[in-house]
């Protein structure tokens, strides 16, 4: 006890210390204090109270991989094991990117949400979902939320679900488009990555069969050839003006390979690139930490910056409710109850394994976003703002980014801007928003620092760059794969052979539909003046924090189910927090009266544009104007439609936890009965 | 690969092993295993069928990648 009653203190000393230091700059070393202790409170004892009192987790009860044992997705399997696979498929890109955004804010309120919000929160949902779907013999999110709450639930989860995909997938595919932007080398390196994973898939089916390992020492050292051969092209005048493409261009071939990808068999492409993909964001974590830990790196940006009035560059909106919307990955991400209720909860050997796989697991991607938030603080604020601002704010050139810098009240030269961009490899690092860049040469900076000095910072850059977009293209291709079978799987309710997912018609079609969809906000991203992240992140976040509140209302129901609704506090506390700056944040998206906030009374800015027939600044003809004005509209509609979706499911969650505590319903659990292990000699 | 050892070879090959799970590579062996041990007169899938059944498995549902 006397341990935790230091490393309490300790956690609480470096927040306090972190809140209160003004002024002065501070060393990485307090914000990893702080996470550090906090995590393991709240894993000494949250977890436990989980674990203990809701579910009362037991090693004697045999669990799903036990009883359905088939060999293939049930298979009993070393916790450690276990914990590897879960973090390798909740960890993406998420985590990376939300911090550094929220840096706007300065570190504080980044750094509070994610550690807090993850221990009372992201990890609490991830393992009640986890034992939900445990004594359900690993049902999924969205049949639980039709067996616990009802079928109007059950729908909505489902609907919300391809939503939050599509608006998940532009973002994401948005991030890639703006690191790639007019830079060769990283055109190269990571359009080589594709053909370097057919080769793995080749090599894995017909060269030598089953060698998943072997293909994959490969395919990584290719990585290394790819980054060197990006820098070469990079270097020949004549081919880097072939590999210098436009926004749109990119944004075209994104959208292509997310198609192909989805058509194509799995093991040509998408397995071969999740292998490489789980292997190189594992590898990157530790070097991540290790790069932080040695360097301990001063955070040059401010506690608080003057942009928590809603004035920042970067993204629209206050401190509330939008840091909480910016930062999802991390602190709370709903896009995990779908793997906490996937794959997961099939592999578990023993019952109490879910507290170190479903909470710990979180608590690591949680550190994984306080590491990309130092990586962004320890940049100077003026070089921050200068890779994320978007072009409407910093204007065209490196003399007018420092003038509209200096104006928000940080120092930056013209000629700092050129030799960083010329330290990297790249033009120019103006306006590259979506957070990729900014967090690569970030960690250039750590990296370049301990290992290879400054003449390695181009290598590093690039090499960051390429796995923060190998990353976002492994979510991106099996995303729109999994798109298209729940299009076909809706579209088969019209008609049923719509529904046959080996049939090519079917196949092509749906994947079309689907790749329009996500590349119709990816397109819309990309002519927007503003950079689109602008736009796209608050409404990934506000869809992500909705499929979180999804699952902490099914984890609600099912607590109050099991006759614990004393302890349903667990998941009702992040359930209202979340309730509050979700709808505050759609609220304010939907109908502020300021256009760069709301989307109404943007469109209406641009309609009154059109109507005298001038062009707003950075909008290059009419058609575009137009089309911005219809995309404010539907982006409206959509946050109209996961609003109304968060009070359905809510709704629909409260009628049935009233039924049950008011003693109408009885309580009644729907878990698989308690079977217990025959005991084994030696266990 | 010869190693000076079978005690290596084996633990080598349990290293791999492990990999494979943390990466989710279909694992052909464990399958035979199990087979074996469950349901030794059934037939089992060919090392080509049991990888494409598994991995068509594998991105048929969201839950197997994230942000």
């Amino acid at each position: 006890m006397l341990v935790w009653s230091l490393v309490a203190a300790a956690g609480a000393g470096a927040l306090g210390f972190l809140a209160l230091s003004r002024g002065e700059q501070v060393s990485a070393a307090w914000l990893l204090v702080a996470a550090v202790c906090t995590y393991a409170i709240g894993y000494r004892f949250h977890s436990a109270f989980i674990s203990a009192r809701i579910f009362a987790l037991d090693d004697a009860r045999l669990t799903p991989a036990e009883r359905l044992n088939d060999g293939r997705d049930f298979v009993p399997t070393n916790r450690w094991v276990v914990f590897g696979h879960h973090f390798a498929a909740i960890a993406g890109p998420g985590p990376l990117v939300g911090p550094t955004l929220a840096a706007q804010f300065g570190y504080l309120p980044g750094v509070l949400w994610i550690v807090i919000g993850v221990v009372l929160g992201g990890a609490v949902q991830d393992m009640v979902i986890l034992c939900a779907s445990i004594r359900r013999d690993g049902k999924s999110l969205g049949q639980m939320a039709k067996e616990e709450i009802g079928p109007v639930a059950g729908f909505t989860a489902l609907v919300a679900v391809l939503g939050i995909m599509i608006v998940l997938i532009a973002v994401l595919a948005l991030v890639v488009v703006n690191a790639l932007k007019s830079s060769p080398w990283g055109t190269v390196t990571i359009g080589l990555t594709i053909p370097i994973a057919m080769l793995m898939g080749i090599y894995m089916r017909w060269i030598r069969p089953g060698r998943v390992l072997e293909a994959t020492a490969i395919g990584i050292i290719l990585l290394g050839v790819a980054l060197y051969a990006g820098r070469w092209v990079a270097e020949q005048p004549a081919l880097a003006s072939t590999f210098t493409l436009s926004g749109k261009t990119l944004a075209l071939l994104v959208m292509a390979y997310g198609f192909a990808a989805s058509v194509v068999p799995v093991w040509l492409l998408l397995a071969p690139r999740d292998y490489l993909s789980a292997f190189v964001k594992i590898g990157v974590v530790l070097a991540l930490a290790i790069g932080i830990l040695v360097a301990l790196p001063p955070l040059q940006m401010p506690a608080l910056t003057q942009f928590t009035d809603g004035t920042g560059p970067i993204f629209a909106g206050a401190l509330f409710p939008f840091a909480f919307i910016t930062i999802a990955c991390g602190s709370i991400s709903g896009f995990h109850a779908l793997i906490a209720s996937g794959t997961t909860p099939k592999l578990l050997e023993r019952e109490r394994d879910a507290r170190f796989i479903g909470y710990g697991a979180m608590l690591m991607e949680s550190f994984v976003a306080v590491m990309a938030l130092i990586a962004a603080c320890a940049l100077t604020p003026g070089v921050y703002f200068a890779i994320n601002a978007p072009a409407a704010a910093l204007g065209p050139s490196v003399q007018t980014a420092a003038e509209a810098i200096a104006k928000w009240g940080f120092v930056v030269t013209p000629a700092e801007l050129e030799q960083l961009a010329k330290q990297v490899g790249e033009t120019s690092l103006l306006s590259r928003t979506g957070g990729a860049p900014s967090l690569a040469v970030g960690m250039a900076h750590l990296f370049s620092h301990s290992l290879g000095g400054s003449s390695a910072m181009a290598l590093w850059y690039h090499f960051a760059l390429m796995f923060e977009a190998l990353f976002i293209l492994t979510t991106l291709d099996a995303g729109t794969r999994v798109g298209r079978f729940m299009v076909q799987d809706l579209g088969s309710h019209l008609w049923k052979p719509f529904g046959r997912t080996g049939w090519m018609p079917a196949v092509l079609l749906s994947s079309a539909v689907i790749v329009a969809m996500w590349g119709h906000f990816l397109w819309q991203g990309v002519i927007d003046p503003l950079g689109g992240v602008n736009t796209l992140w608050p409404l990934f976040g506000i869809s992500n924090q909705l499929l979180a509140a999804v699952a902490l209302c099914v984890g609600t129901t099912i607590i109050v189910k099991m006759g614990k609704a004393r302890y349903a506090w667990a998941t009702l506390l992040p359930l209202a927090w979340l309730t509050i700056v979700t709808m505050a944040a759609c609220l304010a998206k939907i109908f502020s009266s300021q256009p760069r906030l709301g989307f109404i009374a943007h469109a209406r800015m641009l309609q009154a544009a059109q109507a005298t027939a001038t062009l707003p600044a950075g909008v290059k003809s009419a058609g575009d104007l137009a089309r911005m004005i219809a995309n404010d509209y539907l982006d409206a509609a959509v946050t109209i439609f996961f609003a109304l979706s968060f009070v359905v499911v809510l709704a629909d969650s409260a009628r049935e936890w009233f039924a049950v505590i008011s003693g109408a319903k009885a309580p009644r659990s729907t878990e698989v009965p308690f079977e217990r292990r025959a005991v084994v000699a030696g266990d | 690969m010869r190693f000076p050892s079978p005690d290596l070879a084996a633990r080598v090959a349990d290293v791999g092993a492990l990999l494979r799970r943390i990466i989710g590579a279909p694992d052909y062996e464990c399958y035979l295993a199990h087979l074996a041990a469950r349901h030794p007169d059934a037939t089992p899938l060919s090392r080509d069928a049991f990888a494409r059944d598994a991995l068509a498995r594998r991105y048929d549902r969201p839950g197997s990648r994230c942000c």
